[in-house]
């Protein structure tokens, strides 16, 4: 990893570390559960790697800035949501506390492919580029696409505002390797 | 010793008896502690702690707010192949642990460590005292290669290997060997990537993981220069991912040392291929011209295809290995399903340690538990074990120990939806009452079985964590048992 690339790294993680604290602080709901597979231990965060090539953009929290954001759930259920520019559609799920079981395993650190969003093409083509290895975690997902994106790789910006995003059924089974996991 | 567990139990017993918070039952707290468990609360037991026990029960909880859940597990450590298969340079896979923390200390979830089931406890006594017993047990045996010469000294199944460098407290005495120039990994699926990886991975690189120590002291010493990864088909047909590829081709210090004829006609099979295995291949095409230039290098890695083991050949003693004959083999076929075929010619390897990565497999867990001996799985439709109500299963004694974290994630989802909808359409009966944990814990006991509490499975973590801090790692393993139930049960 260069230099510039940690030192961006570094900056993601303590802005994204904050919103998650944020999140937990406002959140903390009686759905024990449904806030599963989000991280109460701040220090844990620290040895989160995540790409945020298009995420250090630092916005002001006022709701006018705000960004639409549309799931198309498994079952087909829409689940509207406002989120803030900078913030991964991963982050998202979890500072909303959104029903998606199992998203996001590995945390955003494009180990898994758990947290696959499926585009609309326009929007698509509106998304940064897509690194080697999310293409890698990618060919591993479930109901693979050509419009196919890690949500943990995907930040908002306002030209995203009112986009729609489904979540792929998982039910296939694809079976692709012998599983060291 | 005995009283504190006792009451420990006794508290255990009672916090369970009082979950059920949207119970329609209408009794004091002292009520509930007199009939122990509302009538109308599925009891799910799961068998084995892994990740397939623990998606199972995270869905389990999520979607019903009255279901409990207790997960057994043979190790007094749980997370099974997070902890004891994942190889320690991809921490990232195992923030898994995470959310198995998380659903190991929801209020209607429950963690024994400690028992083996089939041994402590049967599964028709599981069968008796819960509603529904989930078998996430996984897959603890080995496909053989069934050759000759195959326990000679420094041949290794992948598994114990794996095991012996993650601290698997059966592993810990194997003591590979390291001191010869060649190592041979028969199997080109993702564990044969992870076991070259670890072979050839820089040592600055590796102290910084949560390797167990001396599994660390003899890769020092290593005198492994060179891995050949061997596998029966060809190129197009390889078990790996991209990732495992990736890495190995972005090993410091080391290059690809791969047969340019094994990739003759390949570029041309590229475009009708799907994307997953077009860019893999792509990838492997390109690691063949660019590492034939690469010369810095002084450690070396390389496929080997259309090559199955025949012999493995001794030294003069008859002991120890020295080499691997192999069958030439030819494909029948193409795509995925191509087969090989011998062609009657053969090949010897040298090599001075010999890895068998051929698979892993289930084993059957108690006689009364329908096993297809043939696919080494439980038989069974969506989860639901075939012509036995009540048993389910999930994970990789489910469908066969191949996947990825999501495969298993998908699969232990599917066997939790597949139970709670027979409870909703009356398949599986939960109108009567069950006795869950509290009738096994009784059991145990008198059996003389303490088992371990999730909160005293945190007392091990803090203690790895405390003794991988000294040495700069996230965690050194505890890699005895009864040393792991010492540190669980200690007063501190």
């Amino acid at each position: 990893m260069s230099f510039s690339t940690a030192a961006r790294r570094l900056v993601g993680l303590s802005l994204s570390r904050s919103s998650w604290i944020l999140s937990r602080g406002v959140n903390t709901s009686s759905k024990t559960l449904s806030s599963l597979s989000r991280l109460s231990d701040p220090s844990k965060d620290l040895i989160r790697k995540r790409d945020i090539t298009s995420c250090n953009v630092v916005q002001p929290l006022r709701s006018e800035n705000k960004v639409t954001v549309n799931f198309i759930n498994r079952d087909g259920e829409k689940i509207t949501v406002k989120a803030s520019p900078g913030d991964t559609l991963l982050d998202v799920v979890v500072q909303q506390d959104l029903d998606i079981d199992g998203y996001g395993a590995c945390e955003g650190t494009l180990a898994c492919s758990t947290c696959h969003l499926i585009f609309e093409e326009e929007t698509y083509k509106q998304l940064g580029p897509i690194s080697d290895e999310e293409m890698d975690m990618l060919d591993l997902a479930y109901g693979l696409t050509d419009t196919s994106r890690l949500g943990c790789q995907i930040c908002l910006t306002k030209s995203l505002d009112g986009m729609t995003v489904r979540v792929p059924e998982s039910s296939a089974d694809i079976r692709q390797s012998d599983g060291s996991a | 010793m005995r009283n504190i567990k006792r009451s420990f139990l006794a508290m255990h017993n009672l916090l369970q008896a009082s979950r059920c918070p949207r119970c329609p039952c209408v009794l004091s707290s002292s009520a509930q502690r007199l009939f122990s468990t509302c009538a109308s609360s599925p009891k799910v037991c799961i068998v084995g702690g892994g990740p397939a026990g623990f998606y199972t029960a995270q869905h389990l909880l999520r979607a019903r707010s009255d279901v409990v859940v207790d997960i057994y597990e043979r190790l007094p450590v749980p997370f099974g192949l997070v902890r004891f298969g994942v190889a320690p340079d991809h921490p990232e896979v195992k923030n898994v642990i995470n959310t198995f923390t998380q659903t190991a200390q929801h209020e209607r979830c429950s963690f024994y460590g400690n028992v083996s089931v089939g041994t402590d406890v049967g599964v028709e006594e599981l069968k008796k005292a819960y509603h529904a017993v989930v078998l996430s047990y996984g897959a603890e045996g080995n496909r053989p290669m069934g050759v000759p010469g195959e326990n000679l000294a420094g041949v290794f199944s992948a598994r114990d290997f794996v095991g012996w460098y993650n601290g698997l407290p059966s592993n810990k005495e194997l003591c590979p060997d390291l001191s010869c120039d060649t190592a041979v990994v028969l199997g080109q699926g993702n564990v044969a990537l992870d076991v070259a990886r670890i072979l050839l991975s820089p040592l600055d690189f590796l102290k910084k993981t949560d390797i167990t120590q001396q599994a660390l002291e003899s890769l020092r010493a290593s005198r492994v220069r060179r891995v050949l990864i061997v596998g029966r088909r060809g190129p197009l047909q390889i078990a790996c991912t991209i990732k495992e590829v990736r890495e190995m081709i972005n090993l410091p210090e080391t290059k690809a040392d791969m047969l340019p004829g094994d990739f003759e006609g390949i570029a041309e099979a590229l475009k009708d291929l799907p994307r997953p295995r077009k860019r893999l291949t792509e990838l492997m095409l390109k690691t063949v011209k660019v590492d034939e230039g690469r010369q810095k290098a002084n450690k070396q890695w390389g496929f080997r295809f259309l090559r199955s083991a025949l012999e493995v050949l001794p030294d003069a003693d008859g002991k120890k290995v020295t080499g691997i004959r192999l069958a030439v083999n030819t494909l029948e076929g193409s795509g995925e399903e191509a087969r090989a075929l011998p062609t009657g010619q053969t090949q010897d390897l040298e090599c001075g340690l010999l890895i068998s990565s051929i698979g892993y497999k289930s084993l059957p867990i108690d006689p009364s538990v329908p096993f297809d001996s043939r696919t080494s799985t439980v038989p069974n439709e969506m989860g639901r074990v075939s012509h036995t109500g009540g048993l389910y299963c999930s994970g990789w004694v489910k469908r066969g120990p191949t996947g990825v974290i999501a495969t298993t994630m998908n699969d232990s989802f599917e066997t939790a939806r597949v139970l709670l909808k027979d409870v909703d359409s009356g398949t599986l009966d939960v109108s009567v009452n069950k006795a869950g944990a509290q009738e096994i814990t009784g059991l145990l006991k008198s059996r003389g079985v303490r088992p371990v509490s999730f909160s005293e499975w945190e007392k091990i973590n803090s203690e790895e964590m405390r003794r991988g801090e000294a040495l700069g790692k996230p965690r050194e393993k505890v890699l005895d048992v009864r040393e792991m139930l010492e540190v669980a049960w200690s007063s501190s």
